[in-house]
């Protein structure tokens, strides 16, 4: 099951003939990942060859999907045009777009999601600037390593990569059945709540981790969504107890979240939707162990 | 990036919405020219990126040019609220105010679109007002395609309840204000207090803006509006060379990969500290993936650069990045270092977990480099050097 993503979904990758999308075509196909086609409008028809796997490139994402039943896209274009690469993901209704690319200016991520709406939501957006989504042994989109861990049943979502990876790494002979990586920029697709929703859907998930970091309300909206909606046991962690605070500039923000954003603000809402948060992330994996030992 | 007032009177102005004439100096004497065109009264305004700079005494009146040049020798280079005061903004005396406003259109993180707040009970009181009766302050959801039309400003106008006569000139505030949003690629453009002075007119009398700096490559000129008289040395030597740097006012320095790993670091060292007379962490560091012989090479040397480092913690998770790579980084960086001449007499010590971790520890235990330490967890390594920074 896993949420999201698994060993029979095909994958495109935008972006895949520049070098990053090289780079990490060639690993997620190293972990089983069904790639089945690359998008560039300037060599589409071409082929590359990924040791001994040919995958074919081509000219937009709808013809793609035509010719390989592709549902998933993961973004590697450059940020000037990552905008434009969602909105063709948008169009050619691919189920799920992954977008990597960081450093995406969030007026550009702010028209791509309200483009998402207008088109009726059919695109699940992960990202933008997130590692992406694995679920080991079945499936790997982005750029998590595949080797930190194996399937299992603990289920993480994570605002940062390398959090992500350290949690996994913690936690590795226990194993997970999806990993996701959410980005933590200002304006992200799937949040938090789509995850923790998902993963308390999912019959092989028992128990769920969740990262978070100081910034925004998303950690306290969560909290207040499982509180009511999630069953299964949560674990928390937030980064940032100790950053130095941002300088908040005119009134603006306090008005409108009403909170402060900090991270001993998220970690009460957490606590107080009965999770149990972590000073640290050796300590959370250590709670989450607990747990699931009963 | 966070803009100064007189930064942000330039945006407002050059996109249409209504302000004074103003204009900002750095040396006292200035102000009697620009006072004396401005018909010889100005008020000095001290240029912080904080607020409640007019109770800390950084607002003047100033009635003729010579005491516009008394009141700019006083303000520059107070100190407010931890900020020096580098510039002064010598502006037009507003007229008599009848009433104050508030708008602002910024980023609705929640709801993952732009959000307009309005209210017509503007004014130093604003977060006040919207803590104790939230009434009197409308939020609108701006669409981010759609945007703001004159009917999506009439809209906002009517929720906020502005009266009847100055209704037409507030929409014309929020068309132009929402242009500067857009155009400028802003986080926030924010009008407070928005006055309707005695003529009738309404006028924009301070403002904040905050800018996109993953913007920056669609607007050139954003390069001219950091403020580098405010950087710390250490910081813009970091930002010369890339680095993601901040400096804080504890005692170990931080490498790390990753924004969120450094972050669960600085926690991780300030826990450790407690058991260690209190040591902290002295910077945010993160070198990002990949990280080069020479990226780990101008990282060690703006730490080690720094008097209040005592000891070094360089914490890596290899995701992508291979741990031998970061570890011959290290070995390659502290030899560049000495190459030069420079003495490395801080302590580092390293944790490697994650890809090839094995390799890079070793190449660490084989290069037996007498100041670098191995602690292969990361509270342990954490621990660590905060007992080294606490012993020196």
């Amino acid at each position: 099951m896993a949420i999201w993503l698994n060993k029979d979904s095909k994958v495109i990758v935008q972006g895949m003939t520049g070098a990053t999308g090289m780079k990490h075509t060639k690993l997620m196909l190293g972990d089983g990942t069904n790639v089945v086609g690359g998008v560039n409008p300037r060599k589409a028809g071409q082929t590359v060859d990924f040791d001994g796997t040919e995958v074919p490139v081509f000219g937009t994402v709808k013809e793609a999907i035509e010719k390989t039943g592709a549902d998933v896209s993961v973004i590697f274009v450059p940020e000037k045009f990552t905008k434009d690469a969602v909105v063709e993901a948008i169009d050619a209704e691919i189920p799920l777009a992954v977008v990597i690319t960081e450093g995406i200016a969030v007026h550009d991520s702010a028209a791509f999601w309200a483009y998402a709406g207008k088109k009726g939501n059919k695109t699940r957006i992960i990202g933008p600037n997130c590692p992406g989504i694995i679920t080991p042994g079945q499936s790997n989109v982005g750029i998590i390593p595949g080797d930190i861990t194996k399937p299992g049943r603990i289920g993480l979502v994570s605002k940062s990569g390398t959090l992500t990876y350290q949690m996994m790494y913690e936690l590795r002979d226990i194993g997970f059945s999806t990993a996701v990586g959410i980005g933590g920029d200002p304006i992200i697709g799937t949040t938090h709540i789509d995850a923790l929703a998902a993963f308390q859907a999912d019959p092989d998930t028992d128990l769920i981790v969740m990262i978070g970091e100081i910034g925004g309300d998303a950690e306290e909206r969560a909290a207040a969504f499982i509180k009511e909606n999630v069953t299964k046991p949560v674990v928390g962690y937030v980064a940032g107890f100790t950053a130095p605070e941002g300088k908040t500039m005119g009134h603006a923000g306090a008005i409108v979240s009403g909170s402060s954003g900090t991270a001993q603000a998220k970690k009460e809402a957490l606590e107080a939707a009965g999770v149990k948060v972590g000073k640290t992330p050796t300590e959370t994996a250590k709670l989450a162990r607990e747990i699931l030992a009963g | 990036m966070d803009l100064f007032e007189y930064q942000a009177r330039d945006l407002f102005a050059k996109h249409g919405v209504p302000v004074l004439a103003g204009e900002v100096i750095d040396t006292p004497e200035a102000a009697r020219e620009i006072t004396e065109r401005l018909g010889g009264k100005s008020v000095v305004k001290a240029q912080v990126k904080v607020g409640g700079r007019g109770k800390a005494g950084g607002v003047k009146l100033a009635a003729t040019p010579d005491e516009a040049v008394a009141r700019a020798t006083d303000i520059l280079g107070m100190d407010i609220k931890g900020h020096t005061v580098h510039k002064v903004m010598i502006a037009e005396t507003a007229p008599e105010i009848v009433e104050e406003y508030y708008v602002s259109f910024l980023l609705d993180r929640a709801n993952r679109t732009f959000l307009s707040i309005a209210s017509v009970e503007g004014g130093m009181e604003i977060e006040e007002v919207a803590a104790t009766r939230p009434e009197a302050v409308a939020k609108i959801a701006i669409d981010a395609i759609d945007g703001v039309d004159e009917a999506k400003a009439r809209e906002i106008v009517e929720a906020a309840k502005f009266p009847a006569e100055v209704a037409d000139k507030v929409v014309n505030v929020l068309i132009t204000l929402w242009d500067t949003f857009i155009k400028e690629d802003a986080l926030l453009v924010e009008v407070n207090p928005l006055a309707k002075v005695a003529s009738g007119e309404v006028i924009a009398l301070d403002g904040k803006v905050s800018l996109d700096d993953n913007a920056e490559f669609r607007h050139p000129d954003f390069e001219e509006l950091h403020d580098k008289a405010a950087a710390n040395p250490l910081e813009a030597a970091a930002k010369e060379k890339g680095l993601n740097y901040v400096k804080l006012d504890g005692e170990v320095g931080i490498i790390g990969n990753g924004a969120g790993l450094v972050m669960s670091t600085l926690d991780v060292v300030a826990y450790a500290g407690e058991q260690h007379g209190g040591v902290k962490p002295a910077n945010f560091l993160d070198i990002g993936g990949g990280a080069s012989a020479q990226v780990m090479a101008n990282g060690l040397e703006i730490i080690l650069g720094d008097p209040d480092v005592k000891s070094v913690f360089v914490n890596v998770f290899g995701g992508i990045t291979a741990c031998d790579e970061v570890a011959n980084g290290i070995v390659q960086a502290l030899k560049l270092l000495e190459g030069r001449g420079e003495q490395v007499t801080k302590p580092l010590v390293v944790r490697l977990d994650g890809n090839n971790a094995e390799l890079g520890r070793k190449i660490l235990t084989d290069a037996n480099h007498p100041l670098v330490q191995r602690v292969d967890t990361m509270d342990g390594a954490a621990d660590k050097a905060a007992e080294l920074a606490a012993a020196k």
